[in-house]
This record gives structure tokens, C-alpha cells and sequence, in this order.
């Protein structure tokens, strides 16, 4: 089997991409959203001006020098503007008070240029620690659950390989598949300023409640095969019994990601705009779960069984 | 009857149950009889969230003033003519580090926060409050207002009407603002000023002290007087909005969202234009690899998807961009069982098994595997839905509930159909029919 062959090239890429994850974390940093930290978010777009009144070509929303300084008069304090769109712009900032909210429109408009508020969110510090309190609680909880699903798949005890073995390196791709989406988000930080918030922790959640069955549906064809093995009495190397039963998952496990993976590319390119990021978070996730159960799951478990062959001579 | 017709009979009925739904959801959302239920980021409009002071109301009073101050709140609302607006309380949980009572204002289609807010605002808050020390201070502030008061038992919530009335002789008659107690709060009104003759009793309107009697008797009947320095027009304007409601306790507020409607419409568009694509790539890659199966799978699907829309309406599910994800996300995941059956009627299949032995040995062998696979799902949006903000829960209980309703469909429907067809072939177009990929098997 190919993949069982040429296991250590997979070892090496995967610890490359779990690498540049963790570099990506430390040079470009994860930024709480208002979610958890409190503060207020707007969102502005401009009317595009009636042709013929010499409007920018490139579009009509002021520049972001001159709103920045009309901001901090207008005494907003600790803010960030982002372009978005073609047309518009992004604010954080901290608590706002009456008057700015009752301002806001005014303040973002220009002379010629007429700002819309789309959107506007604030929200109070009590608010923001309930809600990182309840994510790292949900974080915990499923974590813990997943735990004990492991725990009960896996408690039937199989030779050559204990159980355990099998449910710690379940636990290991699971790791692999928190820290692919972690690292992919502090990049899309860098380049598009997304910020962590209740719906990436939701992402995060949902890729690993998928990704852990994908993982012990291969294993439980392992522990089937070597059953079979033994009880037809037929002598087999465990890396070739491993490798044929990766085969006989391999197109299930690539298919239901595929079907899943249509749905979210159509989600991004196409879905509302609130749920981009989102659903780009579970593509990432859903993509890094489907690869480690394939190319990381099985290859650990070979490497193990001769490991402790080896240890055995 | 014999058996494969039986089997048949219960294939068409399938399909015409499906027909039926799917033709409900699509009256009901074009004669807009049963519309579908959008949450604010879809309709657009401003949600509110108020902190309730409850530092004035004696712990056992908390709930029936927040029940008060929701009642007063929604009456308000209703007033100005916002459409189907929600006003709940909540209590918010140990997690936020507090323990706080708040209350959440819904107003769809209100896009202007700061006339949201200042709806609500208007509302008076009327607060009796009796005095600690027996002489009253020179000043108040109002940060000693609770050091040196204590809540009274009678609260804003008992408050019946108002009027205006005249007090004083003709000449120097001066406004005052008459308050009429429900019969239960004349009774706690009488047991107040009855057992505290002689203290300083506060009333309290909007956080400031209005007026600050002695209480001299016992007075029976269940009305208070506020003279404040009241103008006549001013005396006028509160009697009236007492009278809309008073709200037993300030509130403050801690948290907005506002949505344009402009906004909501795109994404709601965008939701469905999305939906409608993912549907077809899902159901578009499912024939083109598994052939006859993939096609019973897309009906399967066809059904999962009417079953769903019509559970939101029943139910009904409060749909939010999240919840659009949640559900175009379950259609990728629904045909995952269909998935695990076909590979592994297909392996029965190469092992050398007949179409009906290999359909019937696929789908017993694949069930664990489907079992499982739901069973962590399930974890996750139940422990979300627990947990979550109303954001969260939206695509918990969508995604729960299309985990549920899909194996539903995927394992019950396609099984149905496939055994309808009765197909029981060991060679030939039939069998190819039932391959897929590019395996040639």
C-alpha cells in the first residue's frame, strides 16, 4: 500500500504543515474577536455616486487617513478600520457611548459620500467573559466526550497492538486537527484581520466531531481484518493487513469528505457574508481531519507495531 | 400480497408522503400562511440586551419584577407598532462571573439602534425604597443611594394606574402624581407603612429620589402620593407613562446588534442560491459515481431536504446565517450513510455476492459505522446547543436535527427503494449499475 510504504514521507509533510501552523501562530498571533473580549463592531458601505458626478474610479468610500482622524475627534478610542468590499469599511473599537452610536452614520459619511450603517454590534465586558467561558467550556466538554467515545470504541483489547494505542493516536490526529485550523486562521488574521470568535470555536468543534469517526472507522477495519486473520489462521505482516484495510476505506472516507467539501466551497464562494469565514474555517478543518485519518492514523500505527517489534528482536 | 409488490407499495407511498411535505412547504411559504421563521440577522432589525439592577428588590420579588419588567417592556413595544417583536429575560449563568438577570429585546425590522434604545428608554422606572438612618441626609448621590436606603417590599410591579391630581388650596395648588396600588400591592402597602411609622419612605423615578415622605400611619387604601415639584404638563406627561407601565427596576444596557434590512435580504438571498448549489454539486457527484444507488441516494435527499423545511416551520426553528450553514453543511453530511452503504455493497459485491445479498449484507455491515459516525456528531451540536448564544444554538439545532433526520432518510428511504427495485443480478448492465468510480466491477 502506497501510503503505508511511504509513511515517512507523510510523517515528514505532516510535521511540516503542523510546523508552519505553530510558526503561524507565533509570528502572526490570534486576535479575540468583541465576541469574547467586548467592544463594538460597525459595518459601513457608501452609496456609489450618480455617473457623471466624478466620483473615484476605484470606488467612493473615503480615505482611510482622513476617516481615521474624523474618527478619533469624534472620540472613538482603541479602534481598527478595515476596507471591506469594494465599498465599505469595518470598525472595531471599544464601547461606544450615545453619542457616537447616535452619530454614526454622520461620522462615517463624507463630503458627496453617504454612509449606510449595515451593521452595528457591541457588546458589554460581562457579555464577552461569559462567552469565552462558555467556548473553553464547550472546548472542554467535547474534548472530554470525544475522550470517552474513544475510550468506549476502542474498549475491546486486540492484538498485536493494545487499544490504548489505538485511542491515544486518535488523540494525536485530533491534535493535528485543532492546530492545521488554528494556524490557518492566525494567517487569515494577517491578511484579512479575522478574529477569533464564537463561530470559529463552533468551527473548530464541528471539524472535530467529524474527523474523530473518520479516524476509528479505519481503525475498527484494522481490528476487523485482524480478527479475520485469526480466526481463518492466516499469517500476515500487520503493515500489510494495516494497508489493506486503509484500501477498503480509503474512497469511503475521501467520498464523504467530498460531498461535505462541495457544500462549503459553495458556501464560501457563494453563501451570506457572515458565515465565509466560517465555513472557510470548516473547509480547512474538515480537509486537514479527512487527510490525518488517512495519512496520519494508520502510518502512526504501523510505525508503533514496529517499534515494539523491533524492541521485541 | 406478495412480498415485492408489498415492498413497492411502501416505495410509492414513501414518495407520495415526500410529495405531500414538499408541496406543504411550498404553499405554505408562497401563500406565506406557514412562513419560514428569520432571525434578526436575516430580517433584519436591532436586538437589545438590558443588565437588570435588582440592588432596590428583595431576592424573593426577582422574579416576578423581571416577569414585570418584561410585561411592561413588551406592552411598550407593542405600542409603537413594532411587528412581531420577542422581549424574554434571561439569567445569565454562573459562566459570565455574575449573577445577572437580563433582558433581551428583539425588534425585527427597527434598523435604527439608537431609536431602538431610545423606545425602551423612555419607559420610567418607579422604585420605593425605605430610608436606613432615621434622618435623611443633607444630599443624595447616586452612588450612596444604596448604602443608605433599603428596598421596600412594595415594588413598581404593584403599581395599578396613576392619575394627576391637584393638592393644596386654590391659590397654591401644586400638581401631584396620585399612584393606585393593586389590591395585593395595597395589602403589602398597608403591612409596609403599618410597621415602619414614622421612617422616611423614597420614591424613586428613574434612580433619582422624587419624593421622600414620612410615613405617619398606617395607610390602608393603597395609593401614594408623589409631589415633587411637579409642573402641571410634567406631572401630566408621568401620570401618563406610569400608566403605559412603570418598570420595577432600572435597567441597563449591556450589549446591542443591529442588522440593515438591506443586509438580512442579501444574505438570505445568497443562503439560498448557496443552498441550491450545494444540493446539486452533492447530488450531481453522487450519480456520476454510484449510478442507480446515487440516484435513490439524490431522492433520499430530495426527501431529507423537504423533511427539514418543513420541520422549521413546524417546529418552528428561528433561522440565522448560521442555522443556513448548519443545514447546507448537513446536506453534504446526509448522503455520508449512503455513502458508507454503497462502498461497502460494493466490496460485497467484488467478494463475489449477488446485488440482493450484497444490498441487504451492505446495509447491516455499514450500520456501526453510520451509528457511530452520528453518534459524534451528535456530541458536539448537543454540547453547542447546551452551551451556546442564540448564534450557536441557530446552527446546533440545525445541524442536530439534519444528523437526526438524515439517518433517518439516508439509512430508511434508500433501503426502501433499493429492495423496491428488486434487483438480483450476478453479471451484466444491471451489476455496472451498481458499481461506481472507476472500478470496472
Amino acid at each position: 500500500m502506497f501510503i503505508i510504504k511511504h509513511r515517512n514521507a507523510f510523517f515528514a509533510l505532516t510535521g511540516a504543515l503542523v510546523l508552519a501552523s505553530l510558526i503561524s501562530v507565533a509570528a502572526f498571533g490570534l486576535h479575540l474577536g468583541i465576541d469574547f473580549t467586548g467592544g463594538t463592531l460597525v459595518e459601513v458601505s457608501y452609496d456609489l455616486p450618480a455617473p457623471g458626478t466624478g466620483g473615484q474610479a476605484g470606488g467612493v468610500r473615503p480615505d482611510p487617513v482622513a476617516l481615521t482622524n474624523t474618527l478619533s475627534d469624534a472620540g472613538f478610542k482603541d479602534f481598527s478600520l478595515r476596507e471591506t468590499g469594494a465599498n465599505g469599511y469595518t470598525l472595531r473599537a471599544q464601547s461606544i457611548g450615545d453619542t457616537q452610536r447616535g452619530e454614526l452614520a454622520a461620522v462615517f459619511s463624507y463630503q458627496g459620500g453617504t454612509a449606510h450603517v449595515d451593521q452595528l454590534t457591541e457588546i458589554g465586558p460581562t457579555i464577552g467573559t461569559e462567552l469565552r467561558n462558555k467556548a473553553l467550556l464547550a472546548l472542554g466538554l467535547v474534548l472530554l466526550c470525544i475522550l470517552l467515545f474513544i475510550a468506549f470504541a476502542f474498549r475491546k483489547v486486540s492484538k498485536p497492538i493494545s487499544s490504548w494505542v489505538y485511542g491515544l493516536i486518535a488523540l494525536v490526529t485530533l491534535v493535528h486537527d485543532i492546530i492545521i485550523p488554528v494556524g490557518f486562521f492566525a494567517l487569515l488574521r494577517y491578511l484579512t484581520g479575522a478574529q477569533v470568535d464564537t463561530l470559529f470555536v463552533t468551527a473548530v468543534l464541528t471539524v472535530l466531531g467529524f474527523s474523530i469517526h473518520d479516524t476509528i472507522v479505519v481503525f475498527d477495519r484494522t481490528r476487523e481484518n485482524l480478527r479475520i486473520n485469526h480466526d481463518k489462521n492466516r499469517k500476515e505482516d500487520f503493515a500489510e493487513t494495516a494497508g489493506h484495510s486503509l484500501n477498503q476505506t480509503f474512497v469511503r472516507s475521501i467520498n464523504t469528505s467530498l460531498t461535505v467539501l462541495f457544500t462549503l466551497l459553495v458556501l464560501y464562494f457563494i453563501g451570506p457574508a457572515s458565515t465565509k469565514v466560517f465555513a472557510l474555517t470548516l473547509l480547512v478543518g474538515i480537509t486537514a481531519g479527512t487527510y490525518s485519518s488517512i495519512f496520519l492514523a494508520t502510518p502512526l500505527l504501523v510505525w508503533v507495531e514496529k517499534r515494539r517489534n523491533r524492541a521485541k528482536k | 400480497m406478495p412480498a415485492m409488490a408489498q415492498k413497492r407499495v411502501v416505495a410509492i407511498v414513501v414518495l407520495l408522503i415526500g410529495a405531500a411535505v414538499g408541496w406543504f412547504v411550498y404553499h405554505s411559504e408562497v401563500t406565506a400562511s406557514w412562513p419560514f421563521k428569520l432571525g434578526l440577522d436575516l430580517s433584519g432589525g436591532t436586538q437589545l440586551v438590558y443588565r437588570a439592577d435588582l440592588n432596590a428588590i428583595q431576592s424573593s420579588d426577582v422574579a416576578e419584577s423581571m416577569s414585570a419588567l418584561r410585561d411592561t417592556i413588551e406592552r411598550r413595544v407593542n405600542m409603537f407598532g413594532v411587528s412581531e417583536p420577542i422581549v424574554q429575560t434571561e439569567t445569565a449563568s454562573a459562566l459570565s462571573g455574575t449573577s445577572e438577570q437580563r433582558l433581551i429585546v428583539e425588534l425585527p425590522g427597527v434598523t435604527d439602534t439608537q431609536k431602538a434604545i431610545a423606545l425602551i428608554g423612555e419607559t420610567p422606572v418607579l422604585e420605593f425604597r425605605l430610608l436606613k438612618s432615621a434622618n435623611p441626609p443633607a444630599a443624595f448621590s447616586t452612588t450612596t443611594v444604596n448604602q443608605d436606603f433599603e428596598p421596600a417590599a412594595i415594588t413598581g410591579k404593584d403599581l395599578a394606574s396613576s392619575e394627576l391630581q391637584f393638592q393644596g388650596s386654590a391659590s397654591i395648588s401644586e400638581p401631584v402624581v396620585v399612584l393606585h396600588f393593586t389590591s395585593q400591592g395595597a395589602k403589602i402597602f398597608a403591612d409596609l407603612t403599618k410597621n415602619n411609622v414614622g421612617r422616611y419612605f423614597g420614591i424613586f423615578l428613574d434612580g433619582q429620589p422624587i419624593s421622600i415622605p414620612v410615613i405617619r400611619e398606617s395607610i390602608p387604601d393603597g395609593t401614594a402620593v408623589i409631589s415633587g415639584g411637579f409642573t402641571a404638563t410634567g406631572a401630566k406627561e408621568l401620570a401618563r407613562n406610569l400608566n403605559y407601565g412603570a418598570l420595577p427596576v432600572p435597567i441597563e444596557l449591556i450589549s446591542t446588534q443591529t442588522v440593515s434590512g438591506t443586509l438580512g435580504d442579501k444574505a438570505v438571498r445568497d443562503g439560498i442560491m448557496a443552498g441550491l448549489w450545494g444540493i446539486g454539486a452533492v447530488a450531481l457527484f453522487m450519480l456520476l459515481w454510484y449510478r442507480l444507488p446515487g440516484l435513490l441516494a439524490t431522492i433520499a435527499l430530495t426527501l431529507y431536504i423537504v423533511v427539514m423545511l418543513a420541520l422549521f416551520k413546524f417546529i418552528p426553528v428561528t433561522l440565522t446565517a448560521a442555522g443556513i450553514a448548519a443545514f447546507i453543511l448537513s446536506v453534504g453530511m446526509a448522503v455520508d450513510a449512503n455513502v458508507l452503504i454503497f462502498e461497502r455493497i460494493k466490496e460485497e459485491l467484488r467478494g463475489g455476492k449477488s446485488t440482493g445479498d450484497a444490498i441487504s449484507d451492505g446495509f447491516s455491515r455499514a450500520w456501526p459505522s453510520i451509528r457511530d459516525s452520528n453518534i459524534s456528531s451528535m456530541i458536539t451540536a448537543v454540547i453547542l446547543f447546551w452551551l451556546g448564544t442564540s448564534l450557536i444554538k441557530g446552527f446546533a439545532l440545525v445541524f442536530g436535527l439534519g444528523v437526526l433526520v438524515s439517518m433517518l432518510t439516508a439509512i430508511t428511504v434508500s433501503r426502501t427503494f433499493l429492495f423496491a427495485l428488486g434487483v438480483d443480478a450476478k453479471y451484466g448492465f444491471t451489476r455496472w449499475l451498481f458499481s461506481s468510480g472507476i472500478s470496472r466491477t
